[in-house]
């Protein structure tokens, strides 16, 4: 690459005694003191979060209002903090998803430990742990930044994502076609 | 009241005059030949010599203090250990002592007779700005140039002595 | 009404009236570190403090305004420094780092005393300054007292004992006294004009006067000339004096002095609480002094306008009977010129960098001193041509 020497230019009389640049400077910060101020009164407005933003990791129901999680517990083996407490509990056979394999009896994620890095919602087979939109967890007590079961399911909300494979399952089943 | 006040002045004065010779730290010395010079200017304040009292805190107590302590910091001069006296620091001091001591007694007795032959009502040299002009600029102009070459003199004297001269060339 | 009061003693008068002097200031002072974290607030385009209000007042309607104004926040921070733990560390030199900010608070509310904040009309329609004391020498009094606050300055960074407090108090002792050169010399023009050939039909008896009001006297003469702002006549000086006053008051671009960028806080690192706020309280004085005395030799004083003098006003109003209106008339237009001085020295604050210390230093001897000397110069050469 060729190098072109670029002669530098000597300050005018002007430039040297400040006030042309000066002028201009308070010309520009007049121009700020006018305007509207440009940040957010937090805690009453709220900034528009975008999509796909990645916030505290939740719990979803699917449409049908059946809780997606199936406590395989991957999420808590990929977990890289290891916030992510699963104790695995069985469907009894008189619920209505009782064909769906197994259920959380408790999921806990202790938002302490949790680095926000979306691995457990990556490789969740059911699509169930998903991290939304909150963006901001507070609390008095080490207990309280600990997000059980319930409050997962608080956060997260019902996803409406028509996959519902455990029911199409059930039904190829009942049609005949069952397991490969 | 103006009595008592002089005392008050005058006390203050040389307490702090003394401070500046005897005490071992270089920047409390300093401050106390601050307050020996604010003192100084309540005298003069006494003597209805305003001007004077405000162009002492101005001149001497503002800005010569300042750069002395400026100096004082920036060189980190410390009192250090007191080294005896040299025999010509001892006569010369006492010949200057002498000398001082004479010159007050003859400006006591002789002072006496002046401030009698002052008019009564004029304003003192010293109060008023348009009078210590005039002073400045007639009755003393001989003084004043001298002093202000003394202090030319002086400068001159830092600039060469600050500056290393190896040779002529130094010069341009 | 107001009879009891001239029936007390003298001294008892002077000492309320100095009291009140301060009660204002003081507050002013403390109000304007709040304004200047409003104004840095608006220049970035932020709203600044405007949360903090005490749940009693709450309630009142119309209140919301003064708390988004962070009144409350001026009110609680004052109140956190009051209560806060006063440390002093142990590696300091006690004495004296008690005194600096005693001494710092000293000088800066003393020059108000010489310093005119308004005028009124007496029942003769003459424009009488208010002011604590009207002496002969007021600018060199105010000039005298305020040299003294370096000493505050000088006096914490030496007794803190460590390095940063240190550096900023050689900085002030040498960037004051060079600046107070030219501040000095810049204003010698308008003594000139006051007290020279072009003093007009004024008595001699006043001649030789260095009095603040006089200054304004002269501003609000009738005639072209008589009633020209010396801020017009003489734009160099102004502007000399300007530069000098944001040097002298330690301000934005001259802010070597307690440079946070590299200083960490210069003076005031070692200090805290009540003592360190005093410092900042100090500064603001001494800004509010200095823009007053700036409004006073070239901004026309109490006089609304150019041309148009407080009597005129008055007059032109109707209320040129009422002493008390136009006093407080006055004071107000004189206050509102102050402010918007102050108001400048933010705006300028918040747009400039700060320049380095040797360019301060080139500034104040090498640009400023000999364009004062050659703007006096010229003003003596101006105003001897005009007189023949």
């Amino acid at each position: 690459m060729a190098v072109i020497p670029v002669e530098r230019k000597p300050l005018t009389f002007a430039e040297r005694t400040y006030i042309p640049q000066i002028i201009s400077g308070l010309k520009t910060t007049l121009k700020h003191m006018v305007r509207k101020p440009i940040t957010l009164e937090y805690p009453e407005q709220r900034p528009e979060i975008p999509a796909g933003y990645r916030g505290v990791p939740t719990l979803v129901y699917d449409p049908n209002g059946r809780e997606k999680c199936v406590s395989c517990q991957l999420c808590e083996f990929v977990c890289p903090p290891k916030a992510i407490r699963i104790t695995p509990g069985e469907i009894p056979s008189d619920d209505p998803t009782a064909h769906v394999e197994k259920r959380p009896e408790e999921f806990k994620i202790d938002m302490l430990r949790c680095i926000y890095c979306g691995l457990c919602q990556e490789v969740c087979p059911e699509e169930a742990i998903w991290l939304q939109n909150q963006f901001s967890m507070s609390g008095y007590t080490r207990e309280e930044m600990v997000n059980d079961k319930k409050r997962l399911y608080e956060l997260g909300g019902t996803l409406p994502d028509a996959h519902f494979k455990w029911d199409k399952k059930k039904a190829a089943e009942e049609a005949g076609n069952g397991h490969h | 009241m103006s009595a008592i006040l002089f005392n008050l002045f005058a006390i203050f004065t040389v307490a702090c005059a003394l401070g500046v010779v005897f005490n071992r730290n270089t920047i409390a010395s300093a401050l106390c030949l601050l307050l020996a010079l604010v003192g100084v200017a309540g005298i003069f304040a006494l003597l209805e010599a305003f001007l004077l009292a405000v162009l002492m805190v101005l001149v001497y107590a503002g800005a010569v203090v300042a750069l002395f302590l400026f100096i004082v910091m920036l060189l980190d001069v410390s009192g250090g250990e007191r080294k005896p006296f040299g025999k010509a620091t001892v006569f010369s001091g006492i010949i200057s002592a002498g000398l001082l001591v004479v010159g007050l007694i003859s400006f006591t007795k002789h002072g006496a007779q002046t401030t009698a032959e002052l008019p009564a009502g004029a304003a003192a040299s010293g109060s008023v700005l348009k009078a210590y002009g005039e002073q400045l600029f007639t009755t003393y102009l001989l003084p004043v140039q001298i002093v202000g070459f003394l202090l030319l003199i002086a400068m001159l004297g830092v600039i060469v002595l600050s500056k290393k001269f190896q040779g002529l060339e130094d010069i341009k | 009404m107001f009879d009891f009061y001239f029936d007390l003693p003298l001294w008892i008068r002077l000492f309320v009236q100095g009291l009140a002097v301060m009660l204002v200031m003081f507050p002013i002072g403390a109000a304007c570190s709040m304004a200047e974290r409003k104004i840095a607030a608006w220049v970035q385009d932020r709203p600044g403090p405007n949360r903090t209000i005490a749940p009693i007042l709450a309630w009142i309607p119309g209140i919301g305004f003064l708390r988004k104004l962070g009144l409350f926040q001026l009110a609680a921070d004052g109140g956190k420094f009051v209560f806060k733990e006063d440390a002093v560390p142990g590696h300091v030199n006690k004495f004296y780092f008690i005194a600096a900010p005693i001494i710092a608070v000293i000088p800066a509310l003393t020059t108000v005393a010489v310093v005119p904040f308004g005028a009124y009309l007496d029942a003769a329609g003459q424009v009488i300054p208010i002011m604590l004391a009207n002496v002969d020498i007021g600018l060199l009094a105010v000039f005298a007292i305020s040299s003294l606050s370096v000493y505050a300055i000088i006096l914490a960074g030496w007794a803190s004992n460590s390095k940063y407090p240190f550096l900023g108090s050689v900085r002030a002792s040498a960037q004051l006294v060079s600046y107070e050169l030219s501040m000095t010399l810049s204003v010698l023009p308008v003594f000139l004009w006051t007290n020279g050939p072009l003093r007009g039909e004024t008595a001699d008896s006043l001649l030789g006067s260095l009095s603040l009001a006089r200054v304004v006297e002269f501003q609000s003469q009738s005639g072209f000339w008589g009633g020209l702002w010396f801020g017009f006549l003489m734009p160099l000086s102004a502007f000399i004096f300007l530069v000098s006053l944001f040097a002298e008051t330690n301000r934005q671009p001259f802010d070597t002095v307690e440079s946070e960028a590299d200083l960490v806080n210069s003076f005031g690192s070692e200090y805290g609480a009540f003592k360190w706020s005093l410092f900042y309280v100090a500064e603001y004085c001494h800004m509010l002094v200095g823009s007053a005395v700036f409004m006073l030799l070239f901004g026309g004083g109490w006089n609304p306008l150019p041309w148009v003098t407080l009597a005129d006003f008055a007059n032109l109003l109707g209320f040129a009977h009422l002493p008390l209106v136009t006093g407080i008339v006055g004071i107000g237009i004189f206050l509102g010129k102050v402010l918007a001085m102050i108001f400048f020295f933010m705006w300028v604050r918040w747009t400039l960098p700060r320049f380095r210390y040797d360019q301060v230093m080139a500034i104040g001897w090498r640009r400023l001193l000999p364009l004062s000397i050659a703007n006096l110069i010229a003003y003596v050469i101006g105003i001897a041509l005009l007189t023949k």
